[in-house]
C-alpha cells in the first residue's frame, strides 16, 4: 500500500491530473465557488463509506458539503446523516428517478441546483471549499459530466473481482484517481491488489492510482491525500484568477 | 421569424432539463393499481393530458404570446396547482428548464424571470418564455406542454413497469389526436384574460402527489 503512495502521487501536478482547464473558477457574479469532486463506481464499492471518511478527515481544515444521487431516493443521505459526519443542512439527496447515470452524466441540472444550493445556503457562514457529489451506485460505464464536476474519484473494490481494472471502461480508465478499496478483504476473496493496481495503471495511464481499506486506521488518507491536494491547486487558481 | 425545428429540440426526450426523475404521478398509480399495462397506462395519460396538461398548455401558450406578465402567469399557475408537493415540483422543473434554456436559446425576458424568481417560476410559464425566445409560437407552446404531459409517465412507466417500450410509444402515438385538440383549445383560450385560461383539474393526481412525497422508497422525484 505504501508503494502505491510513492507511484501513484508524482503524478498529481502532472497536467492530466491538475485541474481542468477551463474559465476562472469563480460564478459569474464573481462569488467564490467550490472544488466539486465527483465520487463513482458500482454498487457495494464503498462510495458512501469513502464519503463519510473524507468528511470525517477533512471537515476541521476545510468548509465541505456533500451531494448524494441515490437509485431509491435517500438511502446514502440517511446514512451519512446517521453517520453525523457532516450537518444536516450540508447533505442534500438528489432524486434520480431510476437513472442515476443520467443525473450526473446526461442531465445534470438537479445536482448543479443541489450544489448551488448548498453554496448559497453557506455562503452567509463563510461559503463552501469543497462539495462532494457521491453518483448512485451504477456500473462500469458511469462518468460524471465535467459541466457537474471539476475531479472524480472512480471507487471499485476487491471484492467484485480482480479481472474489473482489466475490464476497464470510462470511469476506471479516464477518472481523476482510481481508487481500490476494501484491501483488508483480498485474502478472503482470493485476489491480489497489486495485480489490480498493476491492471488499472495499465489502462490508465499516468493516472494515479490508489489502495485503500477504510476499516484500517486512517484508511481514507491516499484518498484525502489527493483531495487535499487538488483542493489547494483549485484555491491557488482562484487567488490567481481573483 | 418563426424556427419551427426549434421545437424538436425542445421537446426531445434528452433535452437536460430534469423531466428524466419525474414519472407525472404514475408512480403512485403503479404502486395503487390503477396502472398495470399499456391500455391503463393510456387512460391514466389521456386523464392527465385532458386536466394538467390542458392547465399547463394554457400557460405556456399564454406565457409565449407574451400579452402578459409572467410573473402573473406564475401566480395564476399557482392558483391552478392546489397540491403544495406538485407546485413545489412544477418550481423545480421550471428552474431546471430556465438553466438548460438560457444555455440554448440566451433571452432578456429569461433572464429576467429567473432574476425574478430565483427558486424557479413554474414550469410550463418558463417553458412559454423559452418558446418565445426559440422563434416558436404559442401555438407551438401549447403542443410542448401537451406533449411533456403525456411523454413524462409513459417513459416513467416503462421503468415502472418494465413495460414493453414499443407499446409505450404506441400509447403516446395514439394520443396525438388528443394532444391536437387540447395545444388547439389552449391555444384558443389564450385570447381571453388570464382567468379564461384553463382551470381543468385533477383531484387524484393532486391527492397521491401528496402521498408519493411523503413516501420514504421512490424511484421518482414525483
Amino acid at each position: 500500500m505504501h508503494k502505491e503512495h510513492a507511484e501513484a502521487f508524482p503524478q498529481r501536478h502532472s497536467h492530466s491530473a491538475g485541474p481542468p482547464l477551463g474559465p476562472a473558477p469563480g460564478r459569474p457574479d464573481g462569488s467564490r465557488r467550490a472544488l466539486r469532486i465527483g465520487l463513482g463506481g458500482p454498487v457495494g464499492s464503498g462510495k458512501t463509506a469513502t464519503v463519510a471518511a473524507l468528511c470525517r478527515t477533512l471537515r476541521e481544515e476545510f468548509s465541505l458539503a456533500v451531494v448524494t444521487n441515490d437509485i431509491y431516493t435517500r438511502e446514502d443521505a440517511a446514512f451519512l446523516l446517521r453517520a453525523a459526519v457532516l450537518a444536516p443542512e450540508r447533505i442534500t439527496a438528489v432524486e434520480t428517478g431510476a437513472c442515476p447515470h443520467t443525473a450526473i452524466r446526461d442531465d445534470i441540472s438537479a445536482n448543479l441546483e443541489a450544489v448551488e444550493d448548498l453554496e448559497r445556503a453557506a455562503a452567509p457562514h463563510g461559503g463552501l471549499d469543497l462539495v462532494l457529489v457521491e453518483s448512485g451506485g451504477d456500473n462500469l460505464t458511469a462518468t460524471f459530466s465535467r459541466g457537474l464536476v471539476d475531479a472524480q474519484i472512480f471507487v471499485i473494490d476487491v471484492a467484485a473481482g480482480d479481472d474489473i481494472p482489466r475490464k476497464g471502461g470510462p470511469g476506471i480508465t479516464t477518472a481523476d484517481l482510481l481508487v481500490i478499496n476494501k484491501t483488508d478483504l483480498a485474502p478472503y476473496v482470493g485476489c491480489d491488489p497489486a495485480a489490480m493496481a498493476a491492471d488499472a495503471k495499465t489502462q490508465r495511464g499516468r493516472l494515479p492510482v490508489v489502495l485503500t481499506s477504510l476499516n484500517s486506521e486512517d484508511g481514507v488518507a491516499p484518498v484525502a491525500d489527493w483531495t487535499r491536494t487538488r483542493l489547494e491547486a483549485w484555491q491557488q487558481r482562484e487567488t490567481v484568477s481573483q | 421569424m418563426t424556427v419551427a425545428a426549434a421545437l424538436l429540440v425542445l421537446t426531445d426526450g434528452r433535452f437536460p432539463a430534469g423531466g428524466h426523475a419525474h414519472s407525472g404521478g404514475a408512480e403512485a398509480a403503479v404502486r395503487a393499481g390503477r396502472v398495470t399495462d399499456s391500455a391503463t397506462l393510456e387512460d391514466f395519460c389521456r386523464g392527465r393530458l385532458h386536466t394538467a396538461g390542458l392547465v399547463a398548455s394554457g400557460l405556456a401558450a399564454a406565457a409565449a404570446a407574451g400579452v402578459h406578465d409572467p410573473r402573473t402567469l406564475d401566480e395564476a399557475a399557482d392558483a391552478r396547482t392546489p397540491s403544495p408537493a406538485l407546485r413545489r415540483t412544477s418550481r423545480r422543473l421550471g428552474r431546471q428548464l430556465m438553466r438548460a434554456a438560457r444555455a440554448a436559446w440566451p433571452s432578456p425576458a429569461l433572464d429576467a424571470l429567473a432574476a425574478a424568481r430565483p427558486q424557479g417560476a413554474h414550469q410550463p410559464v418558463v417553458l412559454g418564455l423559452v418558446v418565445a425566445a426559440a422563434g416558436l409560437t404559442p401555438q407551438d407552446g401549447a403542443y410542448a406542454a401537451a406533449y411533456e404531459s403525456v411523454s413524462g409517465p409513459a417513459t416513467a412507466a416503462v421503468r415502472l413497469l418494465a413495460l414493453d417500450p414499443f407499446e409505450a410509444t404506441a400509447v403516446i402515438a395514439r394520443l396525438a389526436p388528443d394532444m391536437d385538440g387540447v395545444a388547439g383549445e389552449a391555444a384558443e383560450a389564450v385570447r381571453g384574460g388570464v382567468d379564461a385560461l384553463p382551470a381543468a383539474s385533477a383531484p387524484l393526481l393532486e391527492v397521491t402527489a401528496e402521498q408519493h412525497a411523503a413516501w420514504p422508497v421512490r424511484l421518482f422525484a414525483s
